[in-house]
């Protein structure tokens, strides 16, 4: 892959893990460790529910931090009704994120979403038109968004979409054997897609709003870490509940043990939900504070979200103008 | 920086909150603060300077108030205490109105409080002031429900509250909203330091509809606190604070019939099991300890970790500690704040610097000036270690391992307070079988520093005694409204010129772990009859018949665990057992007073017997309403270890009184009989041993109440002590408990009519409530 050879020097551009990291390689699976694993709902959510109003982000900082954001989108669609045209819309967008007369008055450079998240048929068109953009596609796959296709289909859906030019494959894991504890099963389906990934990068969605408690997500990060995820990733966007505070610091607390563990750094994703500017920088200080400032790289950390972008424009307009925007002085994507 | 700098840094910039309108409320006064007394502002006198101890700036000028200031708020809380007492729907509206207040200002306070105390905004912002409001609301149903649901209670009078510098305005909220919904009138002196808040609430006060004189504010330090503690006219003293003043307050009002209620210090245990989410007990840390800069008096300053986790513990803990951020507490990005004062700041410094433990200080930037403490962890310390038995006040955690749950308790017990302790595990035996174990008011299963209005805040031992919340915390604020009768002292029967002895020597000795045992100092006191007649003799306890009765009850802990059922079940063979021997004591009784009531008092004891047996399973706890998902169970344990002087004038009654009810709730008690008629206590004997009560659950001393006074009062493992002796003990029993802070009921001087029960008076002085937050969810 070229990315791998590529000397890169800003680390925004360098969006996938095995370019600045040696990737997760995984671990033999520890049962009592994963048994050990405890999560307690309500202290979980009592940090996540005061940690907005522990860290505040303003001015020069919170243009900067949205900005970063920016950079860490997967910009997503994922619909029944993707077309060509609608993809290559969505990768113009991606390309160029932020509206050039304010990126100016910010002082800033040219910037580009983290990656672009589609379905497979739609891979070579968001391919081509990224070409020369260094934004890398990244695929919905294993029958996204259940899972429950059969196993040797999800495997050869993942070879297809490497095939067609996919970097980065997000995988669905079967919700069903974290909800009977057969971690085993769980094991070897990762390891499996891993393998099946070659030198694309893997993000593991555990669907968390299908496993019913956090010790479940607990327990499930911590096997698809040891079968070798180089991502984990909240929820397809299609389950009931996605994305939310407390589950993400049950499984940034994950990623931060297996680092201390092993010495591996796994990347996080949340997806689903995350739709307001002020959201994704309280996302951030979560990252930064229990995490490090490592992670706040597009090549360890993601946002999965499609609207989100929208907000933050506006909010940086309103920064550089002083005065509140409208959605439709930007262009959609 | 600019844009393009932090997008690569991504470091968190200032975020400061606009303190403008607090500056402007304080340029209004000129910053100068007067007395606020009768509704108005004195004028300033005597003052000093409060400042910001982020940097040392001078907010305000504030007064000293004197003896002088002091007598006229008294004065004015006296004259409106009887008409803010009429009307409790009254009360209630303006407490609405007061909480209301509090939240259509919440920034102003916020930022106010900021200002003065240092704290982080956060949690001025997001803790102390909805709680304030919280409070106001819910005693303003308090007083709403008051008719209704308290009829046999009435106000105490004025009150005298003074509060410290740690929650300014939290601590004005726990103390006056339910004294005033209790319609109490009240002179509240703020801590020296942090005045302004409650400044503040009392010039905006007005607004709510508080009638002049109700709320009286009085500023200063020490000199003031004591000119309010010695005031003849105050009927109640509330204080919160350090346990060495708590104890000169306990002294200096002993012998004065005002109620006390005392909060005080902590070094409350912080416990973590090997099955916990360590992660949320090492953030369970940053609010235990690192909240408030660790200036709580509940906070779990002392951790006892599980040994095989130990090390990965503090590893993970030291961590977390370096990510805290320190400095301007106007910066709503910052955890911890300013020490109040650099006196505090000193005494944190100096007690840590004479630690011989591990010490790790949180390697994060402090601001150059100002008055900051870095979060700090000293582990390698064991329990001989001075800063593991005493409070440092400050973000200062002292760690240690245990091995067992057993071991465990024992180390977290092992302490001469008994404010707070916090639990962490998984496992609900566990944490179930161990909060009822831990001597402490308040116990957080899984969380900590919880804190609401419904729910009782208070301490045991050297904590302090008294509940702050909740229905339990309008005990500190109202009284029965029944006139006590006047009592007078019975001298026993004099010795006559021709001695009558007639019977076979009957010599009663001393009843110490279920046995007879001679009295120590080998003396014994002769008991005549009305007529003249030798009734038999009494032994004269001592100090050290007092000591082995404690031992006693020492060796009777077991009793505090039995059933409700089973306590029952002996109160009633008592029952039995006395009725058997009815005549004989009924007799024994009418010799010894001289008096035909004996067969009375017999029957009122049976029934007390039973009716004490009736409530040995029957005085159920509550589950709190608190805001949160979870329970705040309110548990009624027993007090422990009492020991009681039982009145003169019933001399059978009067010991069951106050035996059974201690008995019932699970208590052990030692009862020193009734001085001039001791023989129905020591015939009582033989009913203990015949009705399976187990040795030293019950003990009972005959001799000199004055002798003994002291020696029960000043014990210092013992609870609790009652009089209702006719000897006037009640100043010499409060002062000598001021030793160990031991909970005290005297009579004052004041009789009581033994033929009622006053269940509700003896429950409460036979249990402690303990408050058991348990937050759930999976």
């Amino acid at each position: 892959m070229t990315a791998r050879t590529a000397t890169v020097t800003d680390t925004s551009l360098a969006h996938l893990p095995q370019v600045q990291e040696p990737r997760n390689p995984g671990t033999v699976l520890d049962l009592d460790r994963i048994a050990s694993v405890q999560a307690n709902t309500s202290a979980i959510e009592r940090r996540a529910a005061t940690l907005p109003g522990r860290r505040s982000v303003k001015k020069d900082y919170q243009a900067a931090w949205m900005l970063r954001a920016v950079t860490l989108i997967d910009l997503t669609t994922l619909s029944g009704d993707d077309t060509e045209g609608r993809v290559r819309r969505l990768c113009a967008k991606a390309a160029n994120p932020v509206r050039q007369d304010l990126l100016d008055a910010l002082g800033m450079d040219a910037i580009t979403t983290g990656a672009v998240c589609v379905y497979h048929e739609m891979v070579p068109t968001a391919v081509s038109a990224l070409q020369g953009t260094r934004i890398p596609v990244a695929a919905v796959s294993t029958g996204f968004p259940a899972g429950l296709s059969p196993f040797h289909l999800r495997l050869a859906e993942i070879e297809e979409s490497v095939k067609a030019g996919a970097r980065e494959i997000d995988i669905v894991i079967s919700r069903r054997h974290v909800l009977t504890q057969n971690w085993q099963a769980l094991y070897d389906e990762m390891k499996a897609f891993r393998a099946a990934c070659g030198d694309a990068h893997v993000k593991a969605i555990l669907a968390t709003g299908e496993l019913g408690t956090l010790r479940n997500v607990a327990r499930a990060s911590w096997v698809c870490m040891m079968a070798g995820a180089d991502f984990i990733k909240t929820s397809t966007g299609k389950e009931g509940v996605n994305a939310t505070l407390p589950v993400s610091l049950v499984m940034i607390r994950a990623i931060r043990a297996y680092h201390a563990a092993t010495g591996f750094r796994v990347g996080y994703k949340p997806a689903g939900g995350i739709s307001r500017a002020k959201d994704a920088v309280t996302y951030l200080t979560l990252i930064k504070d229990e995490l490090g400032d490592r992670w706040l790289r597009p090549d360890l950390f993601r946002f999965g979200a499609s609207s989100l972008l929208g907000d933050i424009e506006r909010q940086l307009e309103h920064y550089v103008t002083g005065r509140y925007s409208a959605s439709h002085r930007h262009p959609i994507g | 920086m600019n844009v393009r700098e932090i997008f690569d840094t991504m470091d968190y910039g200032p975020a400061p909150e606009d303190a403008s309108e607090a500056i402007a409320w304080l340029d209004r006064h000129k910053r100068t603060f007067g007395q606020y007394i009768n509704g108005q502002w004195t004028k300033p006198a005597r003052s000093f300077a409060s400042k910001n101890p982020a940097n040392g700036e001078i907010l305000a000028k504030i007064s000293q108030a004197s003896a002088k200031d002091v007598d006229k708020a008294v004065d004015a809380a006296r004259k409106a205490q009887k008409a803010w007492a009429k009307d409790a729907k009254a009360r209630a509206r303006v407490l609405y109105a007061l909480a209301r207040l509090v939240q259509k200002q919440s920034r102003l306070f916020a930022t106010l409080e900021t200002l003065d105390n240092g704290k982080p905004i956060r949690e001025s912002r997001d803790i102390d002031i909805p709680l304030v409001a919280r409070h106001f609301y819910y005693h303003a149903g308090m007083a709403q429900l008051m008719d209704e649901e308290l009829p046999g209670c009435e106000a105490l009078g004025v009150c005298g509250q003074i509060i410290p510098w740690n929650f300014p305005l939290l601590m004005l909220a726990w103390k006056i909203a339910p004294a005033l919904a209790m319609g109490n009138t009240v002179v509240l002196k703020p801590a020296e330091y942090t005045s302004l808040t409650a400044l503040l609430f009392a010039d905006l006060a007005r607004e709510a509809g508080v009638p002049p004189g109700v709320l009286n504010i009085v500023t200063g330090d020490g000199r003031t606190g004591e000119a309010i503690v010695t005031h003849p006219d105050i009927d109640k003293i509330a204080f919160t604070g350090s346990t060495s003043v708590g104890r000169k307050i306990r002294a200096q009002t002993a012998g004065f019939a005002k109620k006390l209620t005392l909060e005080l210090g902590g070094k409350s245990p912080y416990i973590v099991f090997d099955d916990a989410d360590i992660d949320s007990a090492i953030e369970g840390l940053v609010d235990a300890i690192w909240f408030n800069q660790g200036q709580v008096c509940c906070a779990g300053s002392r951790l006892l970790v599980q040994e095989g986790i130990a090390d990965a513990f503090y590893t993970t803990l030291k961590a977390r500690m370096d990510k805290l951020r320190i400095g301007e507490p106007l910066d709503k990005c910052i955890d911890v704040g300013a020490i109040v004062d650099p006196v505090q700041l000193d005494a944190i410094t100096a007690l840590v610097a004479s630690s011989v433990g591990d010490i790790y200080h949180a390697a994060t930037p402090l601001p150059d000036t100002g008055c900051y403490y870095p979060p700090t962890l000293i582990t390698g310390l064991s329990t001989a270690d001075k800063l593991m038995q005493e409070e440092v006040f400050g973000p200062v955690l002292v760690a240690t391992t245990f091995r067992t749950p057993s071991e465990a308790i024992e180390l977290a017990n092992n302490t001469r307070y008994g404010l707070a302790a916090t639990v962490w595990t998984e496992n609900v035996n566990l944490a179930l079988d161990i909060a009822p174990k831990l001597a402490a008011g308040v116990v957080w299963i899984n969380a900590t520093n919880l804190f609401d209005a419904a729910a009782g805040f208070g301490g045991v031992r050297e904590s302090g005694f008294g509940r702050e919340g909740g229905w339990e915390g309008l005990q500190a604020y109202t009284k029965a409204k029944d006139t006590a009768p006047k009592l007078s002292k019975i001298a026993p029967m004099e010795a006559p010129a021709k001695a009558h002895v007639a019977d076979l020597d009957r010599t009663a000795k001393l009843y110490v772990g279920g046995k007879q045992s001679r009295p120590d100092g080998g003396y014994s006191r002769a008991v005549w009859s009305a007529k003249g007649k030798l009734l038999g003799h009494a032994g004269l306890a001592n100090r050290k018949d007092l000591r082995n009765a404690v031992e006693a009850m020492n060796a009777a802990k077991s009793w505090s665990n039995t059933t409700g059922h089973l306590r029952a079940q002996i109160l009633y063979y008592l029952g039995e057992n006395l009725s058997a021997r009815g005549n004989e004591f009924a007799s024994r009784i009418n010799e010894m007073t001289g008096k035909r009531g004996g067969r009375a008092e017999i029957d009122a004891s049976i029934d007390r017997l039973f009716t004490w047996a009736a409530w040995a399973d029957k005085y159920d706890g509550a589950a709190k309403g608190v805001p949160l998902r979870g329970i705040a169970l309110a548990m009624n344990e027993p007090v422990g270890k009492i020991a009681a002087f039982a009145s003169d004038d019933a001399p059978l009654l009067g010991l069951i009184s106050v035996m059974a009810p201690a008995m019932a709730m699970g208590n052990r008690i030692t009862v020193v009989a009734s001085e001039p008629f001791p023989l129905a206590a020591t015939d009582f004997y033989q009913v203990l041993d015949t009705s399976d009560v187990p040795g030293g659950v019950v003990n009972i001393l005959t001799g000199s109440h004055t002798e003994l006074a002291p020696q029960l009062g000043g014990h210092m493992d013992i609870n609790a002590v009652w009089s209702f002796s006719g000897s006037d003990l009640s100043a010499v029993i409060e002062r000598e408990a001021a030793g160990n802070l031991k909970r005290t009921w005297v009579n004052n001087g004041k009789g009581r009519d033994w033929s009622n029960v006053d269940a509700s008076a003896f429950l409460t002085a036979s249990t402690e409530v303990k408050t058991i937050w348990v937050p759930y969810g999976e």
